[in-house]
């Protein structure tokens, strides 16, 4: 019995240090404001989960170092608690949970890719956690009338809509026949289904509409087809390596298209690893650092871009830019709420109205970014196989003329 | 469903062609498969996993500017150590226990396998480039990458070279007398543990083969090993263990047999055509068995 009471005591001991040392933790301490985030630190997501953190500390440093947050008078730093999700949806919403409950986060960033995001968002949601996400992009994130939910990207149905309006502008107004391969997740779904509005509103027709496995890594036979049939636009979504296959084989197989369009080009390094084979390849891109937009942080895309490579010795995709984006909303909604009231910065994110390097940000009330248009570049190269990307659509930014169509592979 | 493939004959001849090419491929990994199956009894879950790891070293190569045609030479000779380092550590105390313990002993490879490639070469998709352009056939509506051509080619080599050896070397003669009975082997003064350890070392440097292979006409990615065991696994039971020419034809019929199902179900269905023709295989080998075993009585 005494031994059982000792145990007893000992156990509500533990008990007592952690709750105190929880408070400790909880989201504003001193002068830190403290956000979690799950990220794919290892497992399949690990390379854009480094380039998401990777953005979430330039973004943190640079607020840090110019002045930090305001509220209530009072001068603050934002601080971040990461912990590695493994790139597992089960592990991601366990984390999120521990987060909140365990060390007393009240705001969250997101973690990377669509999946991710989908297993964390009921989590904040039940904790009326503010969550500002950068990497998740699928459109049943905002249709589930999550109101702690804000994505600063747009959503992934309009990834490539504008190749295939472009495509029809350039066939006079005239629908185009449309070729389509997608892999079977979240998001290239979701891309797919903006194809399907705009085939429905231009009239156009799908002749191929392929489904990618996951283990995706021979498109063969969709490209035969391609091939046999001739449509004027392919539009190939799978991840990086459905970007990576299909300009393999598209290349060897010698396949003649008017229109190529990606997702996923940047984060495949294509014209590195296929070089001049990925020239006129259209890539949907959140953002590219030639774009004007202007902010008092990182100045603008191209000052962005140069800081990023000084830090991290890589130029930054847009998975980088968008998780710094991310923190710069944060910041003006907690100056704006001037409080740390869940609700009212939670209220102050919703009326979010600003203009960042990134782009412009606005959220609709299902919580996607509706006032930054994707834009579209064409991997060009030049004689000596340099290849760079160049932003084409919409015409706005457009640093270089679409090259359309495609020069066929006989005459390259 | 889609019957593209019997409107247009010329994508039949495309799929055949693709398909045998393919399965030539998969031949490879399977016949090390049925070597190291027949001879220690294990059934090698990270098959497709030293296969990726094969694939990892002609990229790397690719990467510093050899070209990574060679890996086909490097890999299997950097690939026999691992598989030799492999036994050592953990098949030699799995090898005389029962097939349920040597799959899980090496599941837990495979996991290992992936995590550690994920950690040392990122989970980036990669691929190295040969630079072999394409043969075209019939009026340009058949096309072969040569990459494809040269891997067969290459399978083919390497299938032949290492059928001679196992027949006139002395090893090769010690491998299949303890294939054979491993007991007598072992009377007869057959050295099994090095017979064993050599088997291995043997199974992975085909792996590495097919993977420098991989790296060249597909992309490789630290999680996609596992598609490689199940397609080798069904190769060598359909074809039964030493069967040679058994295990060549069960690839070809297996990748003419992908081929068809991709153009016909869709790209999505591909692997999972293959999981069911597996599924299906074993009940019938097993309805045959049954049988088999009830006429005995």
């Amino acid at each position: 019995m005494r031994l059982n009471k000792i145990i007893l005591s000992f156990v509500s001991a533990l008990v007592i240090l952690f709750s105190t040392s929880v408070a400790s933790f909880a989201k504003v301490v001193g002068d830190k404001i403290i956000l979690g985030a799950a990220i794919s630190l290892t497992g399949k997501y690990s390379s854009n989960g480094v380039h998401t953190q990777n953005g979430y500390n330039m973004a943190v440093d640079r607020i840090n170092s110019m002045g930090g947050i305001k509220v209530g008078g009072k001068t603050y730093k934002f601080d971040i608690i990461y912990y590695d999700d493994e790139s597992n949806p089960k592990r991601a919403a366990q984390l999120a949970e521990r987060l909140i409950s365990q060390d007393g986060v009240e705001f969250m960033l997101g973690p990377y890719s669509s999946g991710l995001t989908k297993a964390i968002a009921p989590v904040t949601e039940k904790y009326g956690v503010p969550m500002v996400e950068a990497n998740g992009a699928s459109r049943s994130l905002f249709t589930k009338g999550y109101k702690y939910l804000f994505a600063v990207l747009a959503p992934a149905n309009l990834y490539l809509d504008v190749a295939i309006e472009t495509a029809v502008e350039l066939n006079g107004g005239k629908p185009v026949r449309i070729a389509q391969a997608f892999e079977q997740d979240a998001f290239s779904q979701d891309v797919r289904l903006g194809i399907l509005d705009a085939a429905e509103r231009t009239g156009s027709k799908i002749i191929i509409d392929d489904k990618l496995p996951k283990e995706l890594n021979d498109m063969a036979a969709t490209l035969v087809k391609v091939k046999q049939m001739k449509p004027d636009v392919l539009v190939v979504s799978g991840h990086t390596k459905g970007a990576l296959t299909a300009i393999r084989q598209i290349a060897e197989m010698k396949v003649d298209v008017p229109m190529l369009a990606m997702t996923h080009c940047d984060a495949a390094k294509l014209s590195k690893q296929h070089g001049k084979n990925s020239q006129y390849a259209l890539c949907a891109s959140q953002w590219h650092k030639s774009l004007t937009y202007k902010d008092d942080f990182f100045k603008d895309g191209m000052t962005y871009a140069a800081d990023f490579e000084k830090e991290f010795g890589y130029d930054p995709p847009y998975q980088s830019a968008e998780s710094s984006a991310a923190l710069l909303v944060f910041k003006d909604a907690f100056e704006r709420a001037n409080s740390f009231d869940q609700k009212k910065v939670r209220d102050a994110l919703a009326a979010t109205n600003m203009q960042t390097f990134y782009g412009n940000i606005k959220f609709a009330p299902g919580g996607q970014n509706v006032d930054k248009p994707m834009v579209l570049f064409q991997v060009m190269c030049d004689a000596s196989g340099n290849c760079e990307n160049k932003v084409v659509a919409p015409l706005k930014w457009a640093s270089a003329k679409l090259i359309h169509p495609i020069p066929k592979w006989s005459d390259r | 469903m889609d019957f593209l493939v019997f409107q247009y004959p010329m994508i039949t001849v495309q799929a055949c062609l693709d398909g045998i090419l393919l399965g030539v491929l998969f031949a490879l990994i399977a016949y090390g498969m049925a070597l190291q199956w027949g001879v220690m009894n294990i059934i090698n879950i990270a098959q497709g996993d030293l296969v990726i790891l094969g694939g990892y070293i002609a990229y790397f190569m690719y990467l510093y500017g050899i070209h990574p045609a060679w890996g086909v030479i490097v890999a299997p000779v950097i690939m026999y150590f691992v598989g030799i380092a492999i036994y050592k550590l953990v098949i030699n105390k799995v090898v005389d226990r029962d097939l349920f313990i040597s799959i899980l002993a090496t599941f837990g490879i495979s996991i290992l396998f992936m995590q550690l490639m994920n950690f040392a070469f990122g989970a980036d998709v990669v691929l190295a480039n040969s630079g072999y352009g394409t043969t075209m056939l019939f009026d340009s509506n058949v096309v072969l990458p040569n990459s494809k051509i040269f891997s067969a080619f290459i399978s083919i080599l390497f299938a032949v070279c290492l059928v001679i050896y196992m027949k006139k070397s002395k090893l090769g003669r010690a491998i299949r007398a303890t294939a054979q009975n491993a007991r007598a082997a072992k009377i007869l003064g057959v050295d099994t543990e090095k017979v064993y350890a050599a088997t291995f070392g043997i199974n992975a440097a085909l792996c590495g083969v097919a993977g420098a292979l991989i790296s060249i006409t597909f992309t490789i990615h630290p999680y996609m090993g596992l598609p490689y065991t199940i397609r080798s696994f069904m190769i060598v039971i359909v074809a039964g263990l030493g069967n040679l020419p058994g295990v060549a034809m069960s690839g070809m019929g297996l990748g003419v047999f992908e081929e068809f199902a991709d153009y016909i179900l869709g790209t999505e269905f591909r692997i999972g055509s293959v999981f069911l023709l597996l599924v299906l295989i074993l009940v019938y080998r097993r309805f045959k068995l049954s049988r088999k075993r009830e006429y005995l009585k």
